[in-house]
């Protein structure tokens, strides 16, 4: 069977997604199994046929991952801004207080940064890394519009500012345009003057934010497996004309939009919603309950959406479990629960495994279900990625946190196929 | 049934010792009936008995209610009418993990995320059995199926005969007083078939327990069994030892089911208890050995088979003499077989020595004792 599918997980087509990484588990062997099912040349025929798909992924989905991916690291706004600056403290230790030399070179930079118009641009940058630092640039800039001329004394007599080692520290983070700044951030950490430390308790908050996505997937994953393993048990065993019946109806929300459903769900979920009114009526709850906005309403719609991602690879692999198989350990003396847990869970576990597993993952991205159902302590990664790209425009930080995400994934479907062994994930 | 060497046969310690006072009848089907939907009916009216050691195979067509007799046995399904008595008591309400049954599936049912030992310790730890005692009976069972090799292997590692013999392994291990088989060597290649027969049997008889084999196949119910139930759309059509099926068949379906006969249709002419005239659609006259009660003027179903038809000296006085004309022939070396017409236009399958040469178009008469020829009532 692994044969068969070798060459759909065979990892040179995804290449340029990144997934190589994970592919190479079991790489090795299957580019074994692969080379004896084919001689060379009828791979490269094979891959000649993928050439289209290839190139689409690279031009469309590869480059612009890998282009905003590595604004994450390389941000030149500040050495662009600072160019005599940065050449300048290149020749000084991290330990050493910047010279006149420097000063000299900064007060260059500024006058012509004045002069470009260009100030503002640095400011803000230098802003999002060191908040309060955009006024004090602006300040200085007007100071040396003047066209006197300060010593490094003068200058930090009246910008105080310049003589802070945060201020350089800063700086000289980014004087290489390549940086840590984004990707430590997007950890709570930084790496200051005393070297690598927590921002402070106020500032932080995406490891909060991290923390609250993997919980609200992981939430949803067991709630879409609580309901989605009894439910493809059932389907698997009625008779074919009724299972697809039931199947229908579980999928007939897949093939809506998430957007209608999502926004199905904001009706449902209102103070005087329809799960409301039932609620009450039916005397299950005695005063209405908060569930717009709320991490429950949340949960609730995301295991609706994504209670088909799981329930489909459960009930492919319990589809292909013989029947005989349950008879044959009742006829060996196991009891309905013994026969269950040791004969059929074990070879469900793959189709659970593989259920889970997609939706955990596609939990981790969601966006548009946070947005409009859960409250401001419900938002979710992306949602801060989407902030900062279309609000902020600190493409610099969304893409840190993109990156983030992306590796936490990655290292995750490592572990549960290194766990698992890649040729027992069973996806439909 | 060779009891006496179940002593020596690797798991049939226990076995070898059963008292005399044990009733001879270990399964009786009384008055079964199974009805699906309230209508179609699987099984009508029953009544079998299965004998203590006995190997007794279920034979039938596809669709002929032997599976679900089985199942019924094994506890899978439950029987709408009448009893099934297991050891002298009502195995009606006992679910089939409570009923000690051995079972062999046809696709063999092993559990793949099990090892060969695992699989086969499998029904000794659901009944709690001790480690140590465990892993020798596990041992012991395979060597019995010769896989003690393979204890480590994944079913999915083994050829299908491998696995059949795991199976059996597994279903032998807790040394059930009966074991089910439901076409257990369907799967398997003619040649591996006809191997599996010959250890199956001796199996059988080394360990003295009971088989109920079901199987579509009369040459594998013949060559293994003690008795064969031959079962006709859901009613049991006759049960007897394998000799008495073929030269005794008691209705037509038995007599074309179990080894090859010619039919011919006609109408009794004259009827007495041992002896019958039946005319043919030529007017010729035949006399057979009339099965049941038939009248004059009945129609009937006539049997003959291949090799109790001979060529007619000339001018001998046989009972039964029809003219043919070869049609063709095949040659088997022993024996060859004749394709022949009759001149009513009815063909009929000849089995004769090799020497005499024939070419098609020669005519022939053709003569048979009476007690070979069968006259069953044709039902409408």
């Amino acid at each position: 069977m692994s044969e068969n599918r070798a060459p759909i997980i065979s990892a040179e087509p995804r290449l340029p997604c990144g997934t190589a990484a994970l592919a190479g588990v079991s790489a090795v062997s299957l580019r074994a199994k692969l080379r004896r099912l084919m001689p060379l040349h009828e791979e490269m025929r094979a891959l000649t046929l993928a050439v289209p798909l290839l190139a689409l992924l690279i031009v469309s989905f590869g480059v612009p991952i890998i282009a905003l991916l590595s604004r994450a690291v390389y941000d030149p706004s500040i050495v662009n801004a600072l160019p005599r600056t940065a050449e300048a403290l290149q020749h000084l230790s991290a330990a050493d207080p910047p010279g006149d030399d420097v000063f000299a070179a900064l007060e260059a930079d500024l006058k012509q940064d004045q002069a470009k118009g260009s100030i503002f641009e640095f400011a803000k940058s230098l802003n999002s890394r060191l908040s309060g630092a955009r006024s004090q640039v602006l300040k200085t800039a007007r100071l040396l519009a003047g066209g006197a001329a300060f010593s490094k004394s003068e200058l930090v007599a009246a910008v105080p500012f310049w003589g802070e080692k945060e201020t350089w520290s800063t700086i000289r983070g980014g004087a290489h345009g390549f940086t840590s700044f984004y990707l430590l951030s997007a950890l709570d950490l930084r790496w200051g003057a005393d070297g690598l430390t927590s921002v402070p308790a106020g500032e932080a908050v995406f490891l909060r934010v991290f923390a609250r996505t993997f919980m609200v997937a992981a939430l949803v994953t067991l709630a879409t497996l609580a309901l989605g393993f009894p439910l493809a048990y059932l389907i698997s065993n009625l008779p074919p004309t009724l299972a697809n019946l039931v199947l229908v109806l579980v999928l007939l929300p897949f093939w809506t939009s998430i957007l209608v459903r999502t926004a199905a769900w904001t009706v449902l979920l209102q103070k005087f919603g329809l799960l409301n009114d039932a609620l009450i009526a039916l005397g299950i709850a005695t005063e209405r309950l908060e569930l717009m906005y709320s991490r429950l309403g949340l949960v609730i719609a995301m295991t609706h959406i994504q209670l088909p991602f799981t329930l489909l690879p459960i009930y492919s692999v319990m589809r292909s479990i013989p029947p005989s198989q349950l008879r044959a350990a009742h006829s060996l003396g196991a009891r309905p629960l013994t026969a269950f847990r040791r004969v059929y869970l074990p070879q469900a576990l793959p189709g659970v495994m593989a259920g889970c597993l997609l939706t955990f993952i596609l939990c981790l991205g969601y966006y548009i279900t946070p947005a409009l159902i859960g409250g401001a302590s419900d938002q979710l990664i992306s949602n801060f990625i989407a902030n900062y790209v279309n609000v902020d425009l600190n493409w610099e930080m969304a893409a840190a946190l993109s990156f983030m995400l992306l590796t936490f994934t990655l290292l995750l479907y490592a572990a549960f196929a290194r766990f698992l062994g890649l040729d027992r994930f069973k996806l439909v | 049934m060779a009891r006496s060497s179940a002593a020596e046969g690797p798991a049939g310690e226990n076995l070898s010792s059963i008292p005399s006072a044990l009733p001879a009848n270990l399964v009786e089907f009384i008055e079964v009936e199974k009805t699906y939907a309230g209508h179609v009916i699987a099984v009508r009216r029953l009544d079998l008995v299965v004998r203590r050691g006995e190997f007794l195979t279920f034979l039938g067509p596809s669709g002929s209610g032997k599976t679900t007799t089985l199942n019924m046995l094994a506890g899978f399904e439950r029987p709408t009418r009448g009893t099934i008595m297991l050891e002298g008591r009502s195995v009606d309400r006992l679910p089939p993990y409570e009923r000690n049954i051995g079972m062999v599936f046809q696709n063999y049912a092993l559990f793949p995320h099990m090892s060969v030992a695992e699989n086969v310790a499998f029904p000794l730890s659901v009944r709690k059995v001790e480690k140590r005692d465990m892993s020798a009976r596990v041992r012991r069972a395979l060597e019995m199926v010769r896989l003690e090799a393979f204890s480590e292997r994944r079913p999915a590692q083994l050829s299908g005969g491998q696995q059949q013999r795991v199976a059996l392994a597994r279903a032998l291990v807790y040394q059930p007083s009966l074991v089910l088989m439901d076409e257990p060597l369907g799967a398997l290649d003619k040649k591996l078939r006809e191997h599996m027969q010959i250890e199956l049997k001796q199996l059988h008889d080394q360990l003295g327990i009971t088989v109920v084999y079901v199987t579509h196949d009369q040459s594998e119910a013949l060559t293994m069994s003690d008795r064969v139930a031959v079962f006709e759309s859901g009613a049991l059509a006759q049960i007897g030892e394998p000799d008495a099926l073929y030269k005794e068949p008691a209705n037509a379906f038995v007599a074309n089911f179990i080894g090859e006969n010619n039919t011919l249709e006609g109408t009794i002419e004259q009827a007495s208890k041992s002896s019958c005239v039946v005319r043919l659609r030529d007017n010729s006259r035949v006399k057979a050995t009339p099965i049941g009660v038939m009248v004059p003027g009945d129609p009937t179903k006539l049997t003959i088979r291949p090799e109790q038809i001979r060529l007619a000296e000339p001018g001998s006085d046989e009972d039964t003499c029809l003219e043919g004309t070869v049609e063709g022939r095949i040659y088997l070396g022993d024996h060859q077989r004749l394709l022949l017409r009759l001149a009513n236009g009815q063909e009929l399958t000849v089995k004769i020595g090799a020497d005499a040469g024939f070419q098609p178009g020669m005519p022939l008469r053709l003569a048979w004792s009476t007690a070979d020829c069968r006259a069953f009532p044709a039902s409408p």
